[in-house]
């Protein structure tokens, strides 16, 4: 594996009285898409919310870049280049696709050229510019949302089921504009579970279970190895 | 870089009826308008109820955007908010009176100068105090609204009563700067030049509220936390400066408001502030928790309303805006203009 540019050392996350994460071990290649699998429940919007400074662990560390940002703020954690996709996609419903970007874009006006590029993957984006977010479709919401993490250079993408309860015509599309992102070089921590798309995807994988990571390795190994998918997830990534 | 081949974006026309929804509640002011008109049959009376409607309107929706801002923004019940008001009226007051010899000059220049310096004092003290209000009070009760409601109200209290301490237990009278007593006749209507200035002042308000909420980043940045704070966040946003500043702004909009009503009332007491605070909850709730757009609106309706009807049934006056309030919560039980949260 090469060189971590996340490593999460024995992160223990809980909410209210819920003790969610249990001791999480992970290390996120730079320049790399390290898939994050398991049933539900297992922890994985936790893992990636507990990165992204929305919920604080209690004990453990996360480094980035070897600096540590266990228990900084969201804001800091983001200025840091660290990008969230969340599960609920968070768009601001009543501003617009262009005031949604606007404010994406942290660090000053918005990049035209990087705009353009968004747009050539994404093009109801340019389609409803003006239009009200909260008038989108779910699909041009998700890519929305995956824009604005896209729409300046991040260190880090958090992205959590973007495939969720999408056709399969913008899943596609997701894919396509993920694998470009992937291909400039960008480092990527996803939660998936399209294991179709996280195959597809995916450099490296770690699967999750009861708040702690149960296996990790190359997506190949995980992809080809029936009987290590039944052992880890209870079902078979080749039928998937 | 490739294009993306799939799915090709559909922009459909929404039908009349959809594209008119948002305005039906700014076409509410021109029917209550016109409605009071048929209702009140003399023109002139109505026109110079409509102005005086109009003013009040504009002095409540001065103190309730700060409100509305803070509850949609922070989710802060602030029952304290009255006491911002009553502050701002007084400390603008101390400095009319301070300033007598530009208040009592017949210069429209003049009196407008010291009107500034009372407002600007009025807001820089009432901000400051808004700003110890939400470290001391607020702060340490986000979250948990029936303690919002307990230790706002108590701070309410201690401000009324601070303001005895200060200026003594009596009302006070002021009277208004010289080139803005009396009145104008305007197509056969008489009407007070004091509430000419506070609707134009009103107005003046809301739409630089507009342009900061719709044409910089900060409001942006409002407008986003208003309908998600967390997302905000992860952004890269420090909410809680935003809501510092919000608290602080709305807190200094309340004083500005404050130092209106006085002029308007001629007459300040402590706990004007709270008395005010019936009919600023009423527009913050028919308005749509969070939104400025819509505190205007139901500003002018309860303006408006009251002014119409305490002409035509003064016992009713009262009620009235209860009933408004009743009826805008059954067609729409978020208010009229509510802000999408998440």
């Amino acid at each position: 594996m090469s060189d971590p540019l996340l490593t999460l050392s024995g992160v223990k996350t809980d909410i209210a009285q819920y003790h969610i994460l249990h001791g999480v071990d992970l290390a996120v290649p730079r320049g790399q898409v390290t898939m994050l699998l398991g049933r539900n429940g297992a922890g994985k919007t936790t893992t990636l919310r507990t990165v992204m400074g929305l919920w604080s662990p209690h004990s453990g560390e996360i480094l980035l870049d070897g600096e540590n940002i266990a228990g900084l703020p969201p804001a800091s954690i983001a200025r840091k280049g660290v990008a969230l996709v969340p599960e609920d996609m968070g768009i601001f419903a009543n501003l617009t696709v262009e005031e949604n970007m606007t404010l994406a874009a942290v660090s000053g006006p918005i990049d035209r050229a990087r705009l353009d590029w968004i747009f050539t993957v994404f093009p109801p984006l340019k389609t409803f510019w003006k239009n009200a977010a909260g008038n989108l479709s779910g699909g041009q919401k998700q890519m929305l949302s995956t824009a604005r993490a896209m729409i300046e250079d991040r260190r880090l993408y958090l992205i959590d089921e973007p495939s969720k309860g999408l056709a399969p015509a913008i899943v596609s599309t997701l894919a396509r504009a993920l694998r470009e992102l992937k291909q400039g070089g960008a480092t990527i921590l996803m939660v998936e579970q399209n294991f179709k798309l996280a195959r597809a995807l995916g450099d490296h994988a770690a699967v999750m279970d009861d708040g702690r990571i149960i296996w990790s390795g190359p997506m190949a190994t995980l992809a080809t190895d029936r009987e290590l998918q039944e052992r880890l997830m209870g079902l078979s990534m080749e039928h998937a | 870089m490739s294009a993306a081949p799939d799915h090709t974006p559909i922009l459909t026309r929404p039908p009349l009826s959809v594209r008119l929804e948002p305005w039906i509640p700014v076409l509410l002011v021109p029917v209550l308008v016109l409605a009071g008109f048929l209702a009140i049959g003399n023109p002139t009376s109505w026109l110079t109820l409509t102005v005086s409607g109009l003013a009040m309107g504009m002095m409540i929706f001065v103190i309730a955007s700060g409100m509305t801002l803070v509850f949609g923004l922070m989710d802060v019940i602030n029952f304290g908010h009255g006491a911002f008001i009553s502050f701002g009226a007084f400390v603008g007051v101390s400095v009319l009176i301070a300033l007598s010899s530009l208040t009592g000059a017949p210069s429209l220049m003049l009196n407008l100068l010291a009107l500034l310096a009372a407002v600007a004092a009025a807001m820089a003290v009432t901000g400051a105090i808004g700003w110890g209000f939400e470290r001391v009070i607020v702060r340490p009760v986000y979250g948990a609204h029936l303690k919002q409601i307990l230790v706002t109200m108590g701070g309410l209290i201690v401000a009324e009563q601070m303001i005895q301490v200060i200026w003594g237990p009596k009302e006070i009278h002021i009277a208004r700067p010289e080139m803005l007593k009396g009145a104008v006749l305007m197509f056969g209507a008489t009407l007070e030049k004091y509430r000419l200035v506070a609707v134009g002042f009103g107005l003046a308000v809301f739409l630089a509220m507009r342009f900061v909420l719709r044409r910089t980043k900060v409001g942006l940045i409002v407008r986003a936390g208003v309908e998600n704070r967390e997302m905000v966040q992860a952004l890269g946003y420090r909410i809680r400066i935003v809501f510092v500043g919000v608290f602080i702004a709305g807190s200094a909009l309340a004083g500005l408001g404050g130092v209106m009503w006085a002029l308007y009332q001629e007459l300040i007491t402590a706990h004007m502030g709270n008395e005010i605070m019936i009919l600023v909850f009423i527009v913050v709730i028919i308005g749509g928790l969070g939104s400025v757009e819509g505190a205007f609106i139901g500003a002018l309706l309860v303006g408006l309303l009251q002014n119409y009807v305490a002409f035509l049934e003064p016992k009713a006056a009262l009620v009235s805006n209860i009933g408004l309030m009743v009826a805008i919560l059954m067609w729409r039980p978020q208010g009229m203009s509510p802000v999408i949260k998440v």
